[in-house]
Formats: C-alpha cells, structure tokens, sequence
C-alpha cells in the first residue's frame, strides 16, 4: 500500500485512526462497566462539537464562541420528537388536555404548537437534526463572512447568539420546558433507550456516527479546500486576491461544523435522556472549545481525545476533589494554551514522535540522527 | 394602556424611566471601560473581567468589616477608601497575570481567551474557598441608600446618583489619561504600531503590563461600585461578561468614546423595551437588535481607522 | 468519591459540636431506641444490593457546591450532614451507622443526571438526600425510577408532579401560597397584587396559582405581571411600572443573585415596605438569601413559608443550636435548610417503620411517617409523597431574622395538582 501526499490517509494518520477505532469501538467497552461506558458516550457527543471546531478553527481560524447553539438545536430537534412519543393520550391522560407534552399543559397550552407538529415524524427530526443548524449556522455565516467579520468580533458575536438563544429558551417555556428542558425522554419508536442494553448500542451507534464524521472531516482536510481553508487563515487576503471566493468557503465550513454540533446535540439527548439549556449557554459553548483545544486545534483526532480526556478529568476531579476541581480544570486550561499551544496532538506530533522515529532508526542501525524537527506540517499559529 | 394615567403621572414616570435609563448607562459604562481599555487597545480577550470587578466587591466588603469593627465613627466614609483598595487589588492582580499569563500570549488573541477563561474559573473557586459560597452581605452607609423625592412622584435613588458620578468620574479620568497623560500617548502608538512604538523607545513591555493593570483596576471599581446594586458572590462575575463584551464590541472596539455612545444606547433601548415588554423578552430583543447591527456595521459605532 | 464518615474524628471541633448538639437533641427530645444491628441480618434488611453491611448502610448527597446555585444548596447540605451525625451519634439506623458520599452536581443538569446515575449504579447507595432547583430533580427524575432510587428532596417547588421516588419535604405551591394570600387579604385588607418573578418554571407556575386565587377566590386583581432573566440585575423599569400601577401588594418571587439587586434597587427607589405601602410579600426569600441582600434592604417585607429561623418551639432551639455548634455561630438557617435536615429523619423513620433499608419497602412505610421532633413542629407524610405541614408568614426585621406574624391553625394539606388552579 502506498501512501503519497494526495490520498486520504497518510501512514500516521491511518494508524492514528487506527489507534482510535481500536480505543473506542474495543477498549472502552472492554474495561468499563455500563454505566461508565455510558459516560464515555455523553463525552464523545461532545467530539462531534470538537471535530467541528478542529475544522473551523484550527483549519480555517473561525473560532465560534457559540457551537452550543448548535449543539442544541440538535438536541431539541431529538427531544421534540422522542417527547412526542412519550406524550401519547395514555401516558399524559391526567393531564387538561391529553396529548401534548407535560410542560406546555403546564403552562395553559391547549393544543400543539404548528412548529411541533412535524416533530411526530422521526424522519423528519432527523433531517432537522442536521438542517435547523446548518440554516441557522448559514444565516449567520452569510451574514458575518460576507461583511468579512472574523476572529475576535466573530467569537464574541456567536457569544451573543448562545446567550439570546438560552434566554429565548428559558422565555418560552411553554413551547421549550424552559429552565427544565425537555425531560423524561422514554422510547425510540417504540424501543426503551433507558435500558442498559439501549445504551450499549447508542454507544456504538454513536461511535459509528462519529467515526464518520471524522471520515468526513479528513476528507476535507485532504481535500483541495482543506487546503485553501488553511492558506485563508494564515494569509486571508492573499488568497482573496487569488481569486477565491473566501466567505463561501467560511460559511461551508462554519456550516459544517454546526451539522456536526448538530449530530451530536442529537445523541446527546438519545445517551442522556434530556436536552436543556444548559447545554446551549455560554458556559458549555466555551467548554466545547476547550476540548478542541486540549485535544491541539490542529488535530481533529486529537479533538476527540481532547473531548474525552477533558471530561474524564472533570468527572473524576469532581469525585475525588468534589471542592477543588476548578482549580483543577481552570489549571489544566492554562497550562495547555501557555506550555502546550497545539494540544495533545501537538505533544505527540512534537515530542513523542520524534523520539519513537529516533528510537525507531537507532534499532534499524541507522548512523545518522534524524533531524529533530517539527513533523506538523501546518506548524504553530 | 396609558388610558388611566393623568398627564402629570405619565410625565413622571416617563421621567423616571429615562432616569433608570441613564442609571443603566452608568453600569455598563462602569462595566466596559477596564475591558474596552483591555480589548480595545490591547486586544486581549479577558473572560476573567467579571471575576476581577467581584474582587472589587469582596474588598468593599472586607472594608466595610473592617470599618464596622475598628472605625463605627467613619463608617459613611469607608466607600470611598474601599474604592481606591479595590483598585489597587484588582490593578495589582492585574498586573501579576499579564507577568505571569498574558504577556506570553500577545499574538495569539484567541489564546488569552481560554487561558483567560482558566483563569476565572480558578478566580471563582478561589473566592468561593475563602469567602464561602454564599453571597456576602455588603452594608452600604445608610446615606448612600435612600432615595431623594424630586415631586411627589419622582425619586432620584442616591445610589443611582452616585453610580452615574462615579461613571462620568472614571470616564473622564480615563479619557485624560489616555489622550493626555504620556502614558496614553504610548498606549495609542503601540496600539498603532507596536514595532514602530519599540523602535523610538517606548518600553513596550512595561505600559501593556500598566494598561492591563489598569483595565483590570478599573473593573475593580466598577465591582466596588455594584455592591450598592447588586449580589457580591462567587460567581456573580460571569452575569456580566455578555452584556460587557457586546457593549465594547457594539461601540467599536479602540474607541473609548464609542463605548460610551454604545453603551448609552444599548441601555436606553433595553430601558425602553422593558417598560413595555416583559424582562426577558426586552433583553432578547435588545441583544438581537444589537448583534443585527453588527452584522450590518461589523466595525461597530464609532472605528479607529487603523492600517494593518 | 469523597467517603468519609460526616464525624471528623476527635481532633476536630465538629465531633465536640456534634455531640454536644446532638446530646442536647436527645436529653430533650429524643428517646433513642436501642435499635441492633445483630437483630437485623443485613441479608434481611437488604435484599436488593444496597450498600449495606453489617454496621454501615450508605447514603448520597447530591447538591451543586461549585456554580451558580452553590449560594443556595450549601445550607442544605450542612443541614443533611447535621443530621446524618445526630443519627450516627444516636446508634444509627438498624445499628448501622450512616456513611456518606457526597457529590457535586455543579449547577449543571446534566451533571446532576449523571451523578445521580453514579450514586445508584455504582455506590448502590440506600437513598439519596439532593436536588435543589426544578430541573436538577427533573433531570434525575428517570434516573430515580428506572434504578429504583429514593429522592429526599428539599426545596419548596412548583408541584405538578408526584413520582413513587421522590419525597418532597419542602412545599409545594399551594400550600406555600394560598394561606399567604389569605392572610394580606384578611389583615391587611389588599385587593391588587403585581406579580414578579425570576424566570423560569416555579415563579410561572406559583404566579399562576396566585392569580387564579386573587381572582377566583379574593376578588381581588392583578395589576401586572412580569419576568426577568435568572441573575438579571437590574429592576428599576420593573420598579417604575409598579410606581405607576400602585398595587396594594407586591408578589415577588425572584430568586439567587437578582433577589440581592431587586431589594438594593427597591429601597433606593424610595419604596419603604416598613411603611407598607405597598406590601410586600415573597415565598422565595429565605433567611439565607437575607444574608445577602442585607436586613437593612429586606425590613418590613412579608414572607410567606413553612419555616423561619426564629421559631419559637423547643425541637427548633435545639435544632438551631446545634445547627450553629457544628457550622459556626454566625450561620442562619432558612427554611430549605430546616427541610433539608427532615430527609434523613423521614428516612431514618420509614426505614425503621418498614425494618428494612429495601426502596420498595421503605416507599410503603412511608406514607403515614410522622415527626414530632421537626423543627418546624409537627410534620407528617401524605399519601402523594408531599408533607403536611404549617404555614407561616414571618415579617422581615432588621437583624435579617423574620418575626412569626401568622401561622396557619392546622397543617395544610398538600395538594400538587391542585383543582381550579390549572
């Protein structure tokens, strides 16, 4: 097999996924009991939002303070349906007007909002899983990108969009669950996913989706606009005198990201039962790109490790240092932008490659030292 | 809906509306100015600015211990010591972290983001460790609380008074300092060029240090000022990051003066908006108004014209 | 996990706290029952896995102590562990003492889920004492009931729910705000009410109710509603509408940090509430938020709920000074706390009644459950889950204690779907 520079693999980066695929698909459900698996599979909801950002910021210097947004939105398109289905006449028979969801009888709604309606089709959630954000992530692209709003004005903008979105949800409490959510999710057409067995398999269906995605992602990474997308961030204007159309390319891939911020909101809400907005705000917005950028922004493998090893600590940090664990996380944030800019990818790439490369060749009884030298091919920012 | 009022009464209500207007004003120019120092000149992205106005606030409150237990005779007057402390304890705070974080991270703007970010959630356990988690409760000398009956139906609050002083106060010295004072003269010509600025013999190094000291001592203020409106917990500074970012942002960032106009506006307009509408719904709008104006006019109100 | 037995050891000034509080508990209330562990197997008193053994039996604790709502879950937690330690102090339960693992649920439903899953799946832990806000406990609501968990869950709250998993030691909406509302309108002669709330779903549904009740059954009406943001901080367009409507009574109920910047920016309107014009009353303004806000700020406003510190019965003195000899002197309780500290009591008493640490059982024990020995008097378990218990209005005061002005003749019913109030 060969490996020249235009195919989708080279041979790291195959093995890398290699590696991966073996640790998620094989390890994890080896070592940890279900209800640990489980986690594992909340955080790696939170690698579709990663590997999203990995696109927009590392490749393209977009960096979105508002993929909870997205994320979100997923989640709720999810939840509408799966509450649909938990609210049939039988189930919600004590209710004034049987039928609709709990929280909107709660709050003196008689009959379903027209929006909600097209929710009953599990078809059509699905598509909207994806389109609700990728209209909304359009909307704003187009909007920002066509007036060449970037960097800093772009971040604090999507900011903005998180938090009118949560106020909104919180507002609207009677066509949203408010503060609440959405909760007391029960079937999939028919299927109980609160079972062990059910979360077993949303784990790998999880998995699976995630792993195409990431498929997806190299392949525009590998593609001629990945590398487009990167010659955009480091010099914007060149390649706009070159003659590209360099918001399109920001809007496709901004796009791109929220489609796969909306994926994972939707098997969020499947894992964990409920969507609230406390996974659209500011916070978990802010969150999410800190898992891109532990995991090295450049990376969108190393994203995913970044998502489960920044919440495997806050889950353990939690347990162990119930009173301490800020001090914790809010370290571990510091000490990867200061000491270690490209994340753990960069770590790898920088420091433990060329070690195994050096090791690797002093074996094969190679005499000349291999030049210790930067194997990213992007470099640092 | 004004069917039932009397003319005088809708008089004085609208009045008192735009005076509840102008104390909102006040608070987000209290709010912005350390940030729009911070981002407009330096372009650092500091999500810890609300924990560093809740450091303000912890001070007047120890302050306020203090004086209680050692000085009861001057207690009406510790407000204003407890204003310079918070000053010289967020500056100084301040000028630690851009030593020890910031100064590293001058070309990677987004990157001051998250170390910033690290930096208040640490900022927040550390004052829920020593403070404990519930709120402290800041006694403000009883002739800041009271309200002055203007008519029978208008009542100016003092503590609206004194808010709006303290803005126009800080806003003005602000202003001196950076277009007249040395220091904002090489504030400015950094921000313009900062090799050209190092290459006369501007210390670089030394006035972004004292520039982020400053912005951070400035929200110091700002937080002691707060205590007289609002809760002093540990978390309390995360309720004002959104609002302080969009009023710098809106304003156009590098323009002292456009964060003032934007300010005044935001604050009208979400003033108005409540009146009529609920208070979610007003404040939704208002930020939808704002962000769709900056879609339309991403360089904000007022911008410097910069070569790049 | 943080396991560790609530007594601190001897060197600690805890331990001492504790049994000096506990003892007087005892002298004065309490006939401890020399209950064994040797008469009761744990294989018959667990037959379900809990994490019993033959002289532990493990609960969790489930509250956030970071993030936004740390402020208000704090004193509960103080309060379940004051209690745990006065029933370990006492020979246990079943003879077994309590063990804790104590869990943050980090402001964050999801996390909340997550860690309830934790307690159950993995610690097996015999019930948990936990939740604070509406959606943490909807959050772990399905968690409760699909691994057949036990809820004690102390705040007052909206109602509308009733799961076979959860007891509800705080009030729900009804019994907080009916008897309050009868009460200004019988003494104080109010006929206009403004409703104000944070916003979310208990201040909706408790304004709700309390429309329905000024209009349907105090003919008297409501001049204005409004809502505002959690953590909104500023009220002086809210004040300014409530100026120009002048209503007999405002109805607060705003919640965490806004309560501190609604009261501060009232007073510095101008609005005196020693002067009671107009009144104002609130079910969300515990003696814990008061430390906030300042008692300056708060004095003349009305609360209207269970508990107050200041209650003057003897289970109440002892319960308060233990209370202070364990958390320090300067502490206040308010009345999620004193409810809070019901759970592990309410426990302790089914598990007894039912001689068995078992979920299925201890649900059937419970109803019926009284206390004679809580704080707030005499509460007792309803059918729904809900307590029977007073209401009480208490009037603000300078020091940031309430005065008892009021308080219902008997205990109200609880009642969380309540008829003509939907």
């Amino acid at each position: 097999m060969t490996f020249s520079k235009n195919s989708l693999f080279t041979r790291q980066e195959l093995i890398g996924f290699i590696v991966l695929a073996a640790i998620i698909f094989l390890l994890l459900p080896a070592v940890l009991d279900n209800f640990r698996l489980n986690l594992f599979g909340k955080y790696l909801t939170y690698a579709f939002v990663a590997v999203g950002l990995a696109l927009c910021w590392g490749a393209g210097g977009i960096l979105s303070l508002g993929q909870g947004v997205f994320f979100g939105l997923g989640g709720y398109c999810m939840a509408m349906f799966l509450k649909l289905e938990a609210s049939t006449p039988e189930n919600t028979s004590i209710q004034s007007t049987p039928g609709i969801p709990d929280f909107m009888d709660w709050n003196q709604l008689t009959e379903l909002p027209f929006w909600w309606v097209p929710f009953h089709s599990l078809t059509i959630a699905l598509i909207a899983v994806v389109i609700v954000p990728v209209t909304f992530a359009l909307i704003i692209g187009v909007a920002m990108f066509r007036r060449r709003v970037g960097g800093v004005y772009f971040a604090i903008i999507t900011q903005a969009f998180a938090a009118i979105l949560t106020i909104l949800i919180i507002g609207q409490q009677g066509f949203t669950g408010g503060v609440n959510g959405i909760t007391d999710l029960r079937t999939l057409k028919g299927w109980d996913i609160r079972t062990d067995e059910a979360k077993e398999v949303l784990y790998f269906v999880n998995a699976f989706l995630l792993f195409g995605v990431l498929l997806i992602a190299q392949f525009v990474r590998k593609s001629k606009l990945g590398r487009i997308l990167i010659a955009m961030r480091d010099q914007e204007d060149r390649v706009r005198f070159s003659g590209y159309d360099v918001a399109s390319f920001k809007i496709f891939i901004f796009c791109l990201g929220a489609a796969f911020a909306g994926i994972g909101g939707a098997m969020f809400t499947l894992q964990v039962g409920f969507m609230s907005p406390t996974l659209v705000g500011i916070v978990p917005s802010i969150e999410m790109v800190i898992f891109c950028a532990v995991g090295g922004r450049l990376s969108i493998l190393g994203a995913v490790y970044g998502a489960l090893l920044v919440n495997w600590a806050k889950t353990s940090f939690s347990e162990s240092f119930p009173e301490l664990w800020l001090f914790g996380l809010g370290g571990l944030f510091i000490a990867v932008v200061m000491l270690f800019p490209n994340g753990l990818a960069g770590i790898w790439t920088e420091q433990i490659m060329p070690r195994i490369t050096k090791l690797w060749a002093a074996r094969a009884g190679a005499v000349a030292p291999i030049p210790a030298t930067s194997t990213e091919e992007e470099g640092a920012i | 809906m004004f069917s039932d009022y009397s003319m005088s009464e809708l008089g004085a209500i609208f009045a008192m509306q735009g005076f509840a207007g102008l104390i909102l004003f006040s608070v987000f120019v209290l709010m912005a100015l350390g940030l729009a120092i911070i981002f407009g000149q330096m372009g650092v992205i500091n999500m810890a600015h609300g924990e560093f106005m809740i450091l303000g606030a912890y001070m007047t409150y120890l302050v306020s211990n203090v004086f209680a237990a050692y000085l009861p005779g001057l207690f009406g007057m510790y407000f204003f010591v407890a204003m310079i402390l918070a000053f010289i304890a967020s500056g100084a705070l301040g000028l630690f972290v851009e030593w020890s974080l910031i100064r590293h991270l001058y070309k990677r703007p987004l990157d001051t983001l998250l170390a910033t970010w690290g930096l208040s959630l640490i900022l927040q356990q550390l004052y829920r460790s020593v403070f404990g988690a519930r709120e402290v409760g800041v006694s403000i000398p009883d002739w800041m609380m009271g309200s002055m009956p203007v008519t029978d139906m208008i009542e100016v609050p003092i503590n609206g008074i004194f808010v709006m002083v303290l803005a126009v106060g800080i806003s003005l010295a602000v202003y001196v300092m950076m277009f007249r004072s040395n220091w904002g003269k090489q504030v400015r010509a950094i921000n313009q060029n900062r090799v050209m600025a190092g290459a006369v013999g501007i210390n670089t190094e030394w006035t972004d240090r004292l520039t982020f000291g400053i912005g951070c001592g400035v929200a110091g203020v700002a937080g002691s000022a707060f205590t007289m409106i609002g809760s002093t917990g540990p978390t309390a500074g995360q309720l004002y990051i959104v609002d302080t970012f969009l009023v710098v942002v809106f304003g156009g960032a590098g323009s002292i003066l456009g964060t003032i106009a934007s300010a005044f506006s935001i604050s009208q307009a979400q003033s108005i908006m409540e009146f009529f509408l609920s208070g979610s719904m007003a404040k939704v709008l208002t930020l939808l108004v704002v962000v769709g104006i900056l879609m339309i006019r991403p360089q904000g109100l007022f911008a410097l014209k910069l070569r790049k | 996990m943080s396991k560790t037995p609530p007594s601190k050891g001897p060197q600690g000034p805890s331990r001492r706290a504790v049994l000096a509080g506990s003892a007087a508990l005892t002298a004065s209330l309490f006939t401890p029952k020399s209950l064994l562990a040797q008469d009761f197997p744990t294989a018959e008193v667990n037959t379900t896995g809990l994490a019993v053994t033959d002289d532990t039996v493990t609960v969790g604790i489930l509250h956030s102590i970071t993030g936004t709502m740390a402020i208000s879950e704090t004193g509960s937690v103080q309060a379940e562990k004051l209690a745990i330690s006065q029933i370990n102090a006492q020979g246990g339960i079943l003879g077994r003492k309590i063990e804790v693992i104590q869990e943050d649920g980090a402001s964050d439903w999801p996390t909340f889920a997550e860690k309830a899953r934790k307690l159950l799946v993995n610690d097996k832990v015999a019930s948990v004492m936990g939740c604070w806000t509406s959606a943490s406990r909807k959050a772990v609501l399905p968690v409760f009931e699909q691994h057949n968990g036990f809820l004690y869950y102390p705040t007052f709250y909206e109602g509308l729910e009733e799961s076979p998993n959860v007891i509800y030691t705080g009030q729900e909406a009804t019994q907080q705000i009916i008897a309050g509302l009868d009460w200004v309108k019988e003494t104080k002669g109010a006929n206009s009410f403004y409703l104000l709330g944070s916003d979310y779903i208990w201040p909706r549904t408790s304004n709700k109710i309390a429309r329905k009740h000024i209009e349907n059954f105090l003919g008297g009406k409501v001049v204005g509603e409004d809502y505002y943001p959690l953590g909104h901080t500023q009220f002086n367009s809210v004040i300014n509408k409530i100026r120009l409507k002048k209503p007999d009574v405002i109805y607060a109920i705003v919640v965490g940090g806004s309560n501190v910047a609604f009261y501060k920016q009232l007073k510095a309107a101008g609005i005196d509430m020693t002067a009671e014009d107009p009144i104002l009353l609130t079910i969300s303004v515990t003696e814990d938020e008061i430390l906030g806000i300042g008692g300056e700020n708060m004095e003349g406003a009305y609360a209207c709920m269970k508990y107050f510190q200041s209650l003057d019965n003897e289970n109440n003195l002892a319960f308060v000074s233990a209370f202070k000899e364990m958390w320090g002197d300067d502490i206040v309780i308010g009345d999620v706390t004193q409810a809070a500290y019901l759970g592990p009591w309410l426990w302790k008493a089914a598990v007894e009644k039912a001689g068995s640490f078992d979920v299925d059982k201890v649900r059937a024990a419970s109803p019926g459950i009284e206390l004679t020995t809580a704080p707030e008097g005499y509460v007792k378990v309803h059918e729904n889950h809900h307590l029977w218990s007073k209401t009480r209005v208490g009037l603000a005061k300078l020091d940031g204690q309430y005065d008892v002005v009021f308080e219902t003749e008997e205990l109200v019913e609880p009642d969380p779907f309540p008829e003509g109030y939907q």
